[in-house]
């Protein structure tokens, strides 16, 4: 039982990587990877946010959107299926629980809120939290599962960001062309890291 | 047309490239790329999307107060891509199960959303619909070329026909696997930001 969740979360952080393989995630990716510091925070915030909605959605879509969710409320509704309205169920469960942690985090850590900062916001409308969401339903993970794979899929973010972030910081003493400065050579470097974590491919616990 | 109208729609599509220039909507740009037909088939959906969550947010722009229009624009584009979803279910089931999830990303998609804050809120209906079409078209362009080139030299094909002979067929052709992984997504499209910056260089970061 424990192996099969560790093997999840190996999987989840190193193998299928939320930013280098699924390339979710990467508007914020590449626009907060230019120091390290405010990597981490962004990273720490999406793997906070991750652990709770990806359980979260999973209990929403158990028990209220799938087919035959809603034979717990009432037999007769057993052939009722809302699993369409999945995007726009999860989209909202995600926006009030990042407002929820916010407040949450404001009142009894402050000095978590404060470090993670603007970042908390922003990340409802990140496309790695939305996405763990629909693969969590496409490959039918149960709660527990859930859970690991959010975790270890916000910790798979949060490396890469960190490690993009690092190199980013150490590129100021390199002569790059002009034309490829900026975003040009920050995707280059993602795909030779994206190369770096496909090592991991094949990897079973 | 007037000439704001044609700036509307033309603009995004090379000298104020969404994906190019602003870093915007490439979450789900790369996923989808590595067959020309899903490419295609992502930028219709897209260009569906943005176009006429645009043109909806427009009309409505004058009755959204302020403090709650991210959450009304956010339910107006959800609602369109859980439409878009299952027309490409109903009509082109095989494609929906090759974008899996991709499809319903489209409303974290930062396009979507950020043409809706930056364009349509301030702007009326048609030149919001053209305003969306253009940056729709901006992204498949990026789109098409990075799958046209991810499918032609990662397997040898368009469209899912055979034009390069392979080696293993006898053919001459030796497929270069890497594009059709991840990386060689990041590759391309750094090399299509690099040539358009060359070309174009008054969009240089410094």
């Amino acid at each position: 039982m424990l192996e099969h969740y560790l093997s999840l979360a190996v999987k989840a952080i190193f193998v299928e990587n939320m930013a280098l393989a699924f390339f979710l995630g990467m508007c914020s990716f590449l626009a907060v990877s230019k120091k390290v510091e405010t990597a981490v925070g962004l990273g720490a915030a999406v793997t906070f946010v991750l652990t709770v909605t990806t359980p979260l959605n999973n209990l929403l879509y158990k028990y209220l959107l799938a087919e035959g969710a809603l034979t717990w409320l009432n037999p007769a509704w057993g052939s009722v299926d809302l699993s369409f309205i999945r995007f726009l169920a999860f989209i909202g469960s995600i926006a009030a629980s990042v407002q929820v942690v916010e407040m949450a985090l404001d009142r009894y850590a402050p000095g978590l809120y404060s470090a993670l900062g603007v970042f908390l916001p922003l990340i409802a409308v990140n496309c790695a939290i939305l996405g763990a969401s629909l693969f969590m339903v496409e490959r039918d993970y149960n709660v527990g599962e859930s859970a690991v794979f959010g975790f270890g899929s916000g910790v798979g973010f949060w490396l890469a960001i960190v490690a993009l972030a690092a190199i980013r910081e150490k590129m100021i003493y390199s002569d790059v062309p002009p034309a490829l400065r900026g975003l040009g050579i920050t995707f280059l470097v993602t795909g030779l890291m994206a190369i770096a974590f496909m090592a991991f491919a094949g990897i079973q616990l | 047309m007037n000439q704001k109208q044609q700036r509307a729609l033309l603009d995004p599509v090379f000298k104020n490239n969404p994906i190019a220039t602003q870093v915007l909507g490439i979450c789900s740009a790369l996923a989808v790329t590595t067959k020309l037909e899903t490419s295609v088939v992502m930028s219709i959906a897209v260009i569906a999307v943005v176009a006429l969550s645009n043109f909806s947010v427009s009309l409505v722009r004058n009755l959204i107060p302020s403090s709650i229009r991210i959450i009304v624009q956010l339910t107006i584009i959800a609602s369109l891509v859980i439409v878009t979803d299952q027309i490409l279910q109903a009509f082109v089931y095989d494609i929906s199960k090759q974008l899996s999830v991709f499809v319903g990303l489209i409303i974290t998609n930062c396009i979507v959303m950020g043409r809706a804050e930056a364009f349509a809120m301030q702007n009326p209906p048609l030149d919001s619909l053209l305003d969306g079409i253009g940056n729709g078209l901006g992204y498949s362009v990026i789109l098409i070329v990075v799958g046209f080139f991810r499918e032609l030299v990662g397997s040898g094909k368009l469209f899912g026909h055979q034009v390069l002979p392979l080696i293993t067929d006898g053919g001459w052709y030796q497929p270069n696997g890497l594009f059709v992984l991840s990386p060689g997504a990041f590759f391309l499209i750094g090399g299509l930001i690099w040539w358009l910056r060359t070309w174009k260089p008054e969009l240089q970061e410094d």
